[in-house]
């Protein structure tokens, strides 16, 4: 493997507070702080003028449909989408198929990985067994087998006192548990957040309360058990109120938000695109303003993306019928420098760090840093080129993007894997 | 004015003037039902499905008799007995209709904006005749004509709409257009039916019955389902028809000449007492009249009909 030699970029590490233009070198896979003259004749060059480097980009949030709905997804084109989007370590969710709620699945999910992935993917649990939420799956053996985070993403844990001793249980291991935070009760039939929007379309609403009574819950039980627990994909304004409470007395929860929360609003839910309908929906204006402030002020932790490809066929339905998820590691980046960077004024190395150094850190990760020593993983990026999204033409075997078809600005343009060029130029290069 | 709508989806989108040429048209077909030939031949040759995904009686027949005064061939399909409890999809159904060359597809589907969805599946006209808890286009043009017949125009008139809203297709569609022709609409009924949501499109809403009839020139009432108890939306039927069912008293604080109205199938006793229904002020059965009219006026012009053509001559 050729040491790199990555030149002239903008390069930002909020993990080491860098922000300068200069130059970055990679040997045998690290990060290294120079090459000698030798090792940069040989290196390969990378010129960089007008590119921001940074470090690899890390979702703790997406489905790779592997094992079982492989027709949606695998990881082999989930990984594909990551690199093209500049991710270098993602989190993959346990709601496949068969659930991967025991070592055997999580060891398969392993072995496809080590086979067929271009970026590295790691496996979380489920919660409880079968992702039922009547009782727990054997977490020890979970962890054992290597999965970073226990979830029911996609459900949630109804019980109070299951959730508690999931609680107590998880962290004996040190394993956070991620929640998605929906009180089932609340949103039987439910497709779209309740309000205007809802009751103009005539489409069963659900109320940001079920996913506060949740929130609330969660609050309550890391105050009480000592476990750290990370709300997944929040979407609602009393949520991120009661987080930021609850971080200001030392309680252990952290807090992601989605590209797509803090882009769109229940308002692009009128043509009934099911390309905008998702598990926790689109909300309102104010609940959007509330997490970008919450992403300002560190009450949310970090940009998850929660990819969630489903095919045409199960998308292009009636509203109601259609499954929930779309499309998001390949627009994700651009998306987030649109509304965090253009839009809301943050500075760029606050919205990397929200995309590297603060999800790894969620989960104890070792990945974010483009220090030396560190796993040469990096993101080349140009924050202006302007570009359309065709999801057709992406990596992933699905297309349920709301951004198909949009012009975007900023795209990335090489990631690196360990010192591996794994796209570069469009394409995937490994 | 010419007619260029394609699809009748919902009032939302249609123009007053729009929802107009519908109104006068449907007038025009309403004399040809008193005569002996019910029949004129604007849609001679074309055939209609009537493609109906979820129960319904008169709705189904009111079309059906539409289709045929105007001449058309009408299938109707029958949910129970079709491949979408084989699990064929919405688009495969209903691209066989359209390879079988139906001309125009008319839909009930139990849910919102399944029509809009077919009508960019498909080439031929979609005409909406209820979608989910969204809109009920030809009822709320039918009870709008109703109305019409009873007061003149609608500007300024105080009309309440009585009952389940939440889940109601009626009375969203019948809140678009009675907005649009600047009628003062108040809905009323228990907070758990009627949120606070429905201002935004530009009514009023209320939970106190007297007042919001004092002087009201329609009321109209929807049915209250069996179902929405079960779920918790109020305690009991006895309950509801205590609190807000229409029965003498209550009607007499309408204003003296105002109509009764009801989308049907009654629920005799709950929404409404027996003698009101039956009684001088209710329009109940004449609504269904105007229906067929009004569901001409929609086949024809979305067929490709002019309202200023309208052939009354078989």
């Amino acid at each position: 493997m050729p040491s790199l030699w990555i030149s002239q970029a903008r390069v930002i590490d909020p993990a080491a507070k860098r922000d300068a233009v200069g130059d970055l070198f990679i040997k045998d896979g690290r990060m290294v702080a120079s090459l000698s003259a030798a090792d940069k004749k040989r290196a390969k060059k990378i010129d960089a003028r007008g590119l921001v480097a940074c470090p690899g980009l890390v979702d703790i949030h997406v489905h790779f449909r592997e094992p079982g709905q492989t027709h949606k997804e695998t990881i082999a084109t989930g990984s594909q989408c990551a690199a093209a989007g500049g991710f270098t370590t993602v989190v993959c969710m346990p709601n496949t198929s068969p659930v991967a709620d025991n070592a055997g699945t999580i060891q398969f999910i392993k072995d496809a990985v080590e086979r067929d992935a271009v970026v590295k993917v790691l496996p979380t649990g489920c919660i409880t067994v079968g992702l039922k939420g009547q009782a727990l799956a054997p977490i020890g053996s979970l962890k054992r087998a290597g999965v970073v985070a226990i979830t029911d993403d996609g459900e949630c844990v109804q019980s109070n006192e299951l959730m508690r001793r999931a609680c107590e249980y998880a962290k004996m291991f040190g394993l956070p548990i991620m929640d998605h935070c929906q009180d089932q009760s609340l949103t039987q039939g439910a497709v779209m957040n309740e309000g205007v929007m809802s009751t103009r379309l005539g489409l069963r609403g659900w109320p940001h309360a079920a996913e506060d009574l949740i929130v609330s819950r969660n609050i309550i039980l890391s105050s009480y058990t000592g476990a750290h627990i990370h709300m997944q994909h929040v979407s609602s304004q009393y949520s991120i109120e009661m987080l930021r409470r609850a971080k200001a007395r030392g309680i252990r929860v952290t807090g992601e938000a989605t590209p797509h929360h803090i882009a769109l609003t229940d308002a692009a839910l009128s043509s009934y695109d099911t390309n905008f309908k998702m598990n926790p929906p689109l909300r309102t204006e104010a609940d959007r303003q509330a997490i970008i402030a919450g992403l300002r002020d560190g009450t949310l932790d970090c940009i998850s993306t929660d990819h969630a490809p489903h095919t045409d066929y199960e998308k292009d339905r009636e509203f109601d019928f259609a499954p929930n998820g779309i499309l998001g590691l390949e627009t994700a980046l651009a998306v987030t420098l649109e509304v965090l960077v253009r839009q809301s004024r943050f500075k760029l190395p606050r919205v990397i760090d929200l995309m590297t150094r603060c999800p790894a850190a969620i989960l104890g990760l070792p990945a974010g840093t483009l220090a030396a020593e560190a796993a040469a993983d990096v993101c080349l990026f140009d924050p202006a080129e302007k570009w359309t999204y065709d999801a057709k033409a992406g990596f992933s075997k699905s297309r349920n993007s709301p951004w198909d078809g949009k012009t975007l600005t900023g795209r990335v343009k090489t990631t690196i894997v360990n010192g591996r060029v794994v796209f570069d130029g469009g394409r995937i290069a490994v | 004015m010419s007619w260029n709508r394609k699809n009748l989806l919902t009032l939302e989108e249609l123009t007053l003037a729009e929802i107009n040429q519908i109104h006068a048209t449907a007038a025009a077909f309403k004399q040809i039902l008193g005569r002996s030939v019910k029949k004129v031949p604007a849609l001679r040759g074309k055939t209609v499905v009537n493609l109906f995904l979820e129960p319904s009686t008169r709705t189904r027949l009111s079309f059906e008799m539409a289709a045929k005064r105007l001449s058309a061939d009408v299938v109707s399909f029958d949910a129970a007995h079709s491949s979408t409890t084989k699990g064929e999809t919405l688009r495969d159904t209903a691209q066989n209709i359209q390879a079988l060359n139906a001309d125009m597809i008319v839909l009930r589907h139990a849910a919102s904006g399944s029509p809009l969805y077919l009508s960019r599946v498909l080439n031929i006209p979609v005409i909406n005749a209820g979608d989910g808890a969204h809109e009920h286009p030809t009822q709320g043009l039918l009870d709008t004509f109703t109305m019409k017949e009873h007061l003149g125009e609608l500007y300024g008139r105080k009309i309440v709409i009585l009952g389940d809203i939440l889940f109601s297709r009626v009375a969203r569609s019948n809140i678009h257009a009675l907005t649009k022709m600047g009628a003062a609409v108040t809905l009323v009924g228990p907070s758990t039916l009627v949120p606070d949501w429905f201002t935004d499109m530009g009514v009023q809403v209320s939970h106190d019955l007297k007042s919001a009839l004092a002087d009201a020139e329609v009321v109209m009432l929807l049915r209250i389902q069996h179902e929405r108890q079960a779920s918790g939306h109020f305690p009991s039927l006895g309950e509801y028809t205590s609190m807000f069912g229409l029965n003498k008293t209550r009607a007499s604080w309408l204003n003296p000449k105002a109509i009764i109205m009801h989308p049907g199938p009654i629920n005799r006793g709950v929404e409404i007492d027996s003698d009101l229904a039956d009684g001088p002020r209710s329009v109940i059965l004449q609504q269904v009249t105007n229906g067929i009219a009004v569901r001409m006026a929609a086949l024809y012009l979305c067929a490709g009909g002019q309202p200023d053509h309208v052939i009354t001559t078989s």
